[in-house]
């Protein structure tokens, strides 16, 4: 038998996907022959010539395939725990923040208020208005993106010497990745608030939390089973968690792993029992080792020339940027949209500051917004009803390569969470990643008025897409 | 009497849906004229051309202009946002509990649907990247849209060739696969004759003919108006070829084209030669049988007989005194109508224009969007000159007023005449237009128009185009001069709007209509001539 030209098409029974002019769809299920419509709208103005090269760049389609199976196949253990001068070599003076880089005057409220209190916490200022006046003056202060260190941190970000770090390693390609410790809710570094309760409390963490954490981490190494992250996320997203904004049971099973070497720690029973008590009333407990493993796995992505899908989406609070796999390390950055959603006490949407922080991670490896399907409970604190969360996880898979092989969400017949964005497909559909956040307040030192949902600005996925274009081979 | 003019910035629809929203907003009570359309420079003409004043806009902005009373504002108003409901109802995007949303890309219905075929029909500047998805998924892909970059068509038909998917188009009007009509497609007996149409109208022409005569086909594989040109050089007419001999139910192929590059012609006939099977030729150019003709000769050695063509009301129509407008909506109904008509006046025209002199055009210039060769034969008197949007040469190009005294052939669905407009098929107000400007000028001796019924087309196109024949008919009456109107019906039994009744709709409007365009085309340019039409 020889096979027949155009794939049998001549003798085949016709389903047809159209794009375009309805009348022509309906024409055809006029001769009941099975129809499926493409909901076309044009791209975003003043891609087209730019889509068009990018989209004809013959390494893209395998750059891409590459990118995802990487970033889905990368591992995410939980390796160690340490002060951030130790693990990320970070003198006194430098000072991670989420985001893109950033200077202090172009600073918001919250990244202000954050690097105020990190100062307080360094010892650098006797302050508030000292503080503030040094990091205005900039003399021996260096301000550096997480990202650049391999990094993340919540919300402001804000990362100092002295701080413990997570630190989460992927066998798989070799790599590894740091996060601060999660302070819980409220008046909190990570929100702007540094006020002494935010300072006593991030002094307690470096002496007691950071070392008790330490010890069972390291113990659970010694037993050569270090506690695996991207198990727990899988779970988690089974369980009613989408893993940005909703980590609850996420926290309990990270809890429940950590327990038992916790209470074997060297320290004082009553130490021990505030560490136990301080993570286990955290429902953010989890956060700050989810997001590392999603830096994990956008790590193992980055750098596939030709490649158009995005490895980085963070926000300092004034810019929203993102880095994408065939660009290297360069930022494409906008102007940070202001969330919307529901507001904590008389706080209103005049008091929210634009998006920040490096929880966008979250997203960009395939969970957080882009899982909210499997998080229905998330929709009461996001100002959202459940059909839209089905439909946002749904609309997702628009505009990403991929479907997780790990990350599976039930109510959807246990599909694959939509992973790696894809530049040219946002273009295309004008279609924005959907990211869950908190959201800080405007004014420094305010901490989290509320939480709800909010968009990239589309000129980062244009510029990047142009950038593609410039790059790609004919 | 007030404008109401409004912009929506994001608000994309097609152009053939809101010309459905247009016509319920103008035909709401109240309400004397409105438009609503996407802001592309085009439709800011029309609009502003109404009287409209319009701010400065983007083509994918929304454009709402409605005129009338107080009452009719309001009433027109919310005439639009039900119909804009309606559409967006319509489009499946539903919030209902795990229900998807409707895929946004051609890819994504492609995955979604399973499909084995998909068909383009996006705005031309789009329409490459969309096909571009169906090729890289391994489907073939029907282009409907026109205007795409001659690059981009080379570009597709080279990638569809490395995945053994066929290219049908772009600016394809019309395929049949396996009896399905897709596009513009008239509903015609299966049987075993196949076509491989570089033509949308041309093919539906043929079509209709093989169906008059009782021969059905086995498939229509459309390849673009362009594929036979110099540069594409027939890559998807190789393709669908091969795929044609390779077809238990095709016996028979007929090659169909607007006129080609004789070199790419000269290929393809050798190429065809090896499949096998008989190939016929319905390839026009001067010198060329015209469509009818090529048909009545596959017919002849298929040992059908041949008798005559369908017409209504022949021989009804009383000369007229003045030039040849022909208004169409079919490119190559157009290119055939020139062909024969310019040969025709030439011959009528030609002792009188000899002293003239005769007027040499250039070899190999490319005047016409689809990039085929200049079909100059050498010499020719300038008596058979037809000025046209898509001239036989040239020369012959018609000004941006679309005006000349003399004979004037003008084809609406021409890439220029459709940019962020429904082809006249469907939107027919433009030509419509057009016949009332003829019918008042005192140098319109004959109209000659065409009517495409079938899939795609216009539920109801005879009725309007009888209701403008009529109007120009007493418009010419009342002026004191006769307008004979020739109508090319392309059409069979079988098509939802009805061969027989349209083309009596038309004949009760004082027209003569005939099945084969290039009977039409003859009679129209004999009714120019007192002794012609006893």
């Amino acid at each position: 038998m020889t096979t027949q030209p155009l794939h049998g098409l001549l003798s085949a029974d016709l389903s047809v996907a159209t794009a375009g002019v309805t009348l022509f769809a309906d024409a055809l299920r006029q001769q009941a022959v099975p129809v499926t419509e493409a909901a076309w709208q044009p791209p975003m103005p003043g891609t087209e010539a730019d889509l068009a090269r990018v989209l004809a760049d013959p390494r893209r389609e395998a750059a891409n395939a590459e990118a995802v199976r990487r970033m889905m196949a990368a591992g995410a253990e939980l390796v160690d725990v340490r002060p951030a001068r130790e693990a990320l070599g970070l003198e006194k003076g430098t000072f991670l923040h989420a985001g893109p880089p950033i200077e202090f005057a172009r600073a918001s409220g919250p990244l202000k208020g954050a690097l105020i209190g990190a100062m307080l916490l360094e010892g650098l200022a006797d302050s508030a208005p000292d503080a503030e006046a040094k990091l205005e003056k900039g003399d021996g202060i260096t301000l550096e993106p997480c990202h650049h260190r391999d990094a993340v941190g919540p919300m402001a970000g804000v990362i100092s010497p002295s701080m413990w770090v997570y630190e989460l390693r992927d066998e798989v390609h070799g790599n590894t990745s740091w996060c601060s410790l999660n302070e819980g809710l409220g008046k909190v570094l990570r929100y702007g608030a540094y006020g002494p309760e935010v300072i006593d409390r991030l002094h307690w963490m470096n002496a007691t939390l950071g070392p008790i954490l330490q010890q069972a981490v390291r113990a659970r190494v010694d037993q050569g089973s270090a506690i695996d992250i991207k198990a727990i996320i899988a779970q988690m997203l089974q369980m009613g968690d989408e893993g940005h904004n909703r980590n609850r049971a996420g926290s309990l099973m990270l809890l429940r792993e950590l327990l038992p070497t916790m209470i074997t720690a060297d320290a004082p029973s009553t130490d021990i029992a505030e560490a136990v008590r301080f993570s286990g009333a955290n429902e953010h407990f989890f956060l700050n080792l989810g997001m590392p493993a999603c830096k994990l796995a956008t790590l193992a992505g980055q750098g596939i020339p030709g490649s158009s899908i995005v490895t980085t989406m963070a926000r300092n609070g004034t810019d929203f940027g993102i880095r994408v796999s065939g660009t290297g390390d360069e930022w494409f950055t906008g102007p940070a949209n202001t969330p919307e959603g529901l507001f904590l006490g008389s706080y209103g949407p005049e008091d929210a500051n634009p998006d920040i922080g490096d929880s966008a991670i979250t997203e960009t490896g395939g969970i957080g917004g882009f899982a909210m399907a499997a998080a229905p409970a998330i929709v009461k604190f996001v100002g959202g009803d459940v059909p839209f969360a089905l439909q946002a996880t749904q609309t997702m898979y628009e505009i990403t390569a991929s479907e997780h092989t790990a990350f599976q969400i039930p109510i959807l017949e246990f599909r694959g969470t939509p992973t790696g964005i894809d530049v040219a497909a946002v273009a295309r559909t004008g279609i924005l990643p959907q990211i869950n956040t908190g959201m800080a307040g405007r004014v420094a030192g305010t901490g989290q008025v509320g939480a709800g949902l909010v968009n990239p600005p589309p000129r980062c996925f244009t510029q990047a897409l142009s950038r593609l274009a410039e790059l790609a081979t004919p | 009497m007030a404008d109401h003019v409004e912009l929506r910035t994001g608000a994309y629809y097609d152009s053939v849906s809101l010309m459905q929203v247009s016509r319920a907003v103008a035909a709401t009570s109240g309400v004397e004229a409105a438009q609503v359309a996407m802001a592309t420079d085009l439709n800011l003409d029309v609009i502003r051309g109404m009287g409209f004043e319009v701010p400065a806009a983007a083509p994918n902005d929304l454009l709402i202009a409605i005129r009338g009373d107080d009452s009719g504002i309001e009433a027109g108003k919310s005439a639009v946002e039900t119909a804009l409901a309606e559409l967006r109802s319509a489009s499946g995007s539903s919030a209902g509990l795990g229900q998807a949303p409707a895929p946004r890309t051609l890819g994504g219905a492609t995955r979604r649907g399973h499909a084995n075929l998909a068909l383009v029909s996006v705005p031309g500047p789009h329409a490459t990247t969309e096909a571009l998805d169906a090729i890289n998924a391994g489907v073939s892909v029907m282009v409907f849209s026109d205007n795409v970059p001659l690059a981009d068509e080379i570009r597709l038909k080279d990638a569809a060739a490395a995945q053994d998917v066929l290219v049908m188009g772009p600016d394809c009007g019309t395929a049949v696969v396996g009896g399905v009509a897709l596009g513009f497609a008239n509903v015609v007996s299966p049987g075993t004759m196949g076509l491989v149409a570089a033509s949308g109208t041309g093919a539906q022409q043929v079509m209709c003919l093989l169906d008059a005569a009782g021969v059905g086909i086995s498939h229509c594989l459309g390849v673009g108006g362009r594929d036979l040109s110099a540069e594409v050089a027939g890559r998807s007419t190789k393709q669908a070829l091969a795929a044609l001999a390779a077809d238990e139910a095709t016996t028979s192929i007929l090659v169909v084209s607007k006129p080609p590059a004789p070199q790419v012609l000269s290929d393809i006939e050798r190429y065809a030669a090896e499949l096998g099977k008989p190939v016929h030729w319905a390839t026009l150019g001067a010198g060329k049988p015209d469509l009818t003709a090529a048909v009545e000769g596959a017919l002849r050695s298929a040992g059908q007989a041949v008798g005559e063509w369908p017409s209504w009301g022949a021989g009804s129509a009383a000369p007229g005194q003045g030039s040849l407008r022909g208004l169409f909506c079919g490119g190559t109904l157009a290119d055939e109508a020139m062909l024969i008509a310019s040969e025709e006046l030439a011959r009528s025209e030609g002792t009188h224009s000899r002293s003239e002199g005769t007027h040499s055009r250039s070899e190999g210039t490319h005047s016409r969007s689809e990039g085929t060769h200049s079909r100059s034969e050498g010499t020719h008197s300038r008596s058979g000159q037809i000025r046209s949007n898509i001239p036989l040469s040239p020369e012959l190009a018609l000004g941006p007023d679309l005006r000349d005294d003399g004979h004037v052939v003008i084809d609406f669905g021409d890439d220029s005449m459709t940019q962020g407009r429904a082809h006249p098929m469907i939107d027919p107000s433009l030509r419509l237009e057009r016949i009332a400007v003829e019918a008042a000028d005192p140098t319109c001796g004959v109209l000659l128009l065409d009517l495409v019924l079938g899939f795609g087309a216009h539920p109801d196109p005879a009725g309007e185009l009888a209701e403008a024949i009529r109007k120009a008919r007493a418009t010419a009456h009342s002026d004191g001069r006769t307008l004979p109107v020739v109508v090319s019906i392309t059409g069979t039994s079988g098509d939802p709007q009805g061969l027989e009744r349209c083309a009596t709709t038309l004949v009760d409007a004082g027209a003569e209509v005939y099945l084969s365009n290039a009977v039409a085309a003859r009679r129209a340019v004999a009714l120019l001539h007192k002794e012609a039409a006893q």
